[in-house]
């Protein structure tokens, strides 16, 4: 096992050494040109994922993505902790109420403890529209861990702890919706749905397109024709119509978790496409290598061949691929909530929350609304630069 | 010509995917028809039953109805809509105009915006513009088109205190067609250009950029450099040319995220296209407007992939005679 490892990484090697031989920083040299390189020794003798990493490493905007995701993952996981209230608790006193910003300094001088002001409230008397200002008479200062609403920490563990809340008052850190309910809270919990959306159907995508696309560029002929065809209708298709039709079909008697994995099938139904094609694409070039034929030739099975030889030489660029494909499905998920063909309240999900969003009147008067949708696009660009820069990684012996 | 055959059986295929999809909501379509006219309290005549379930076949297996849809289809009937109470091919064929007019229309803004400010970012690579224009690309792809025709919405009602929907201004709604209603329309066709144009523009920026960097960096540039042509035409007469050929590809592609995209920023700015009837016909369940309005969204694309597709052959010889 241990020479067919080395075998294979040398011959990836020499035929990238003999095309750019100066730029090559980290090529393992074939025997022979050894003398030539003077660098650093530990270069040679790393493993294909640690240059990986290194090279990842130098993609400043990906692992700066990196750490945004796993943020906002962890505040997805742990929503019921980071948000100061019951997404669906409701105060219509505090209707469209605007963000409250968060201060230092007091009319007791600065203090550590942040605090927000109370709101003072007026009716505009031609539009009836309800108008907040600061109340600066009135602190509310912040306490980190405190005691709120009861819940079950990743529904195991009871507890009321919540990391940020208030004694007395309240805190609206991102304003409220016409109901009064908190924004942050609720956009803390519809990350939870509308993050593991794009990671649920992905996976699925993921494991269609690998079985398909690696049949019909493993076995090509006939079921490769029809495969591609299949894969070209697809992508001929416009997709948003699609979805809409596909989820206005789910019954709308369905629980939310049954509509949930739907609009995932639904949404995975045309994303596996590009996987497949990505995997038929690398399986056909990885046929031809010699690794592959010398496997053969040592009479390795061919489900051996497939797993053991030709998956893991590919799987970085599959990795890339699949990171790259999670912004579609989150965007999907939000654009059918948006137009309440998705998730439905009481499902808390950005595309239902933006659902508040959908008339310029809500809007004007509340802009905040529209937070949800920037979070979306948080999420998505750091999607796309993360995807960008493993997609740079996966292949490190290329300059 | 072999690509025109083809597209046959994607034809067929889009018509089976259509007619699934105006089979699935449970039940047949008829009973909730008849549920809805007997909840308006309107006499339901058993003659029109019969004769409606005859002329669709209802009590004839699942694929001779299909027969039956396919051919109405090819005569130009599309079945009626319930809610509408109209032909179905009434209603469709003059939004269908619209979302053909905003598709073209963003497709030329496409090329139009695309082409200098991709010749600029590859001219001048690494360069602050090159930064900003990569910037508003990542974020025009990562922005759902939904959420920039609501902040532009926003920003027209709360700064200029217009309303942006629409594609007429009010007097102009139900007037006649005019030279003065086609200005009117223009003037409001290009919010919509912009919004839906906006990702598809990032994306052609980005491939332009990269193929345009690999053309000028072939030996024969340099050559033509050192014989002294003069930058600009240099520039244009090869490189560009060549790195053209995404413009063209892309189309084929770019029209199924085109006509999405015109979908849901038609519903958000409620203009009068396919997108905001599309969808109510999907909500109240008018299976045959909505199933009607798939294939043809769909029959749509599948030509203009293939008109990109010969167009392609033509401009670029080395697929011509591959």
């Amino acid at each position: 096992m241990q020479l067919k490892n080395g075998k294979r990484r040398n011959n990836v090697n020499s035929k990238k050494a003999k095309k750019n031989l100066s730029q090559d920083r980290f090529c393992i040299p074939t025997p022979g040109e050894e003398d030539e390189f003077s660098g650093d020794e530990s270069v040679y003798v790393a493993s294909q994922w640690q240059l990986m990493r290194w090279k990842f490493n130098k993609h400043r905007l990906a692992k700066a993505s990196l750490v945004i995701l796993i943020i906002i993952y962890l505040c997805a996981i742990f929503c019921e902790f980071f948000a100061p209230y019951d997404p669906n608790k409701y105060d219509v006193r505090f209707a469209y109420a605007p963000p409250q910003r968060i201060h230092f300094v007091g009319k007791n001088g600065f203090s550590l403890r942040p605090f927000v002001y109370g709101y003072e409230k007026e009716t505009d008397p031609e539009t009836l529209r309800r108008i907040y200002t600061p109340d600066y008479d009135v602190e509310y200062p912040i306490y980190f861990f405190t005691r709120g609403t009861p819940y079950k920490l990743l529904g195991i563990w009871p507890t009321d702890l919540h990391f940020i809340g208030t004694k007395e008052g309240h805190v609206f850190l991102w304003g409220t919706d016409r109901m009064g309910r908190d924004m942050f809270s609720r956009i803390l919990y519809g990350s939870r749905i509308s993050t593991s959306i794009g990671l649920i159907g992905v996976f699925l995508s993921f494991l269609l397109g690998i079985l398909i696309g690696g049949f019909s560029g493993y076995y090509g002929g006939l079921f490769d024709v029809i495969v591609q065809r299949l894969i070209e209708f697809i992508r001929s298709i416009p997709t948003i119509p699609l979805w809409m039709a596909l989820s206005a079909a789910l019954p709308p008697h369905w629980p939310p978790l049954r509509v949930y994995l739907g609009i995932t099938i639904i949404l995975s139904l045309i994303g596996w496409t590009d996987l497949a094609r990505v995997v038929r694409s690398k399986f056909l070039s990885l046929r031809e290598e010699d690794f592959v034929t010398a496997a053969r030739l040592c009479g390795a099975s061919e489900l051996r061949i497939v797993f053991r030889h030709m998956v893991p030489s590919f799987l970085s660029h599959i990795i890339a691929s699949v990171t790259l494909s999670i912004p579609g499905m989150i965007l999907g998920e939000t654009s059918l909530s948006f137009l309440g063909l998705g998730l439905r309240p009481p499902v808390i999900s950005w595309g239902v929350l933006l659902q508040e969003a959908q008339n310029v009147r809500s809007i004007a008067q509340a802009p905040w609304l529209l937070l949800p949708g920037l979070l979306v696009i948080i999420t998505v660009l750091s999607f796309n630069f993360l995807g960008d820069g493993l997609r740079d990684a996966a292949d490190p012996y290329s300059r | 010509m072999k690509r025109v055959l083809y597209a046959i059986p994607t034809l067929i295929l889009i018509s089976i995917v259509s007619f699934v999809i105006i089979q699935l909501p449970p039940g047949d379509f008829l009973t909730s028809y008849v549920a809805q006219l007997s909840q308006a309290g309107e006499m339901v005549d058993e003659a029109t039953i019969a004769a409606l379930n005859k002329r669709y076949g209802l009590d004839q297996p699942v694929y001779i109805q299909y027969f039956k849809w396919v051919w109405g289809m090819l005569h130009g009937d599309f079945g009626q809509s319930f809610e509408w109470n109209r032909p179905v091919g009434s209603l469709i064929w003059e939004r269908l105009a619209f979302t053909v007019v905003i598709s073209l229309a963003t497709m030329v803004f496409t090329w139009i915006v695309a082409f200098p400010i991709g010749v600029y970012s590859a001219t001048h690579q690494y360069s602050a513009g090159d930064y900003i224009v990569s910037f508003i690309g990542f974020i025009g792809i990562a922005i759902p088109q939904f959420m920039l025709a609501l902040i532009l919405m926003w920003i027209a009602y709360a700064y200029f205190g217009q309303s942006v929907g629409g594609l007429f201004s009010p007097a102009y709604v139900d007037a006649a067609w005019s030279w003065a209603k086609l200005v009117d329309m223009l003037k409001h066709l290009w919010i919509p250009v912009v919004i839906v144009g906006m990702s598809g523009t990032a994306g052609l920026i980005r491939t332009f950029r990269a193929n345009l960097l690999d053309e000028l960096n072939k030996p024969y540039v340099t050559t033509a450099r050192a014989k002294g042509v003069p930058e600009r035409r240099l520039l244009y007469k090869y490189p560009v040319r060549v790195a053209m050929i995404p413009f063209i590809s892309t189309v084929g592609w770019s029209l199924p995220a085109l006509i999405s995209g015109e979908t849901i920023t038609s519903v958000v700015l409620s203009l009068p296209t396919t997108g905001p009837l599309l969808l109510r016909a999907l909500q109240s369940q008018d299976m045959y407007l909505a199933g009607s309005f798939i294939m043809v969204l769909s029959v749509l694309t599948v030509i203009g992939t293939l008109v990109s597709d010969i167009l392609l052959a033509w401009v670029d010889p080395r697929i011509r005679y591959e």
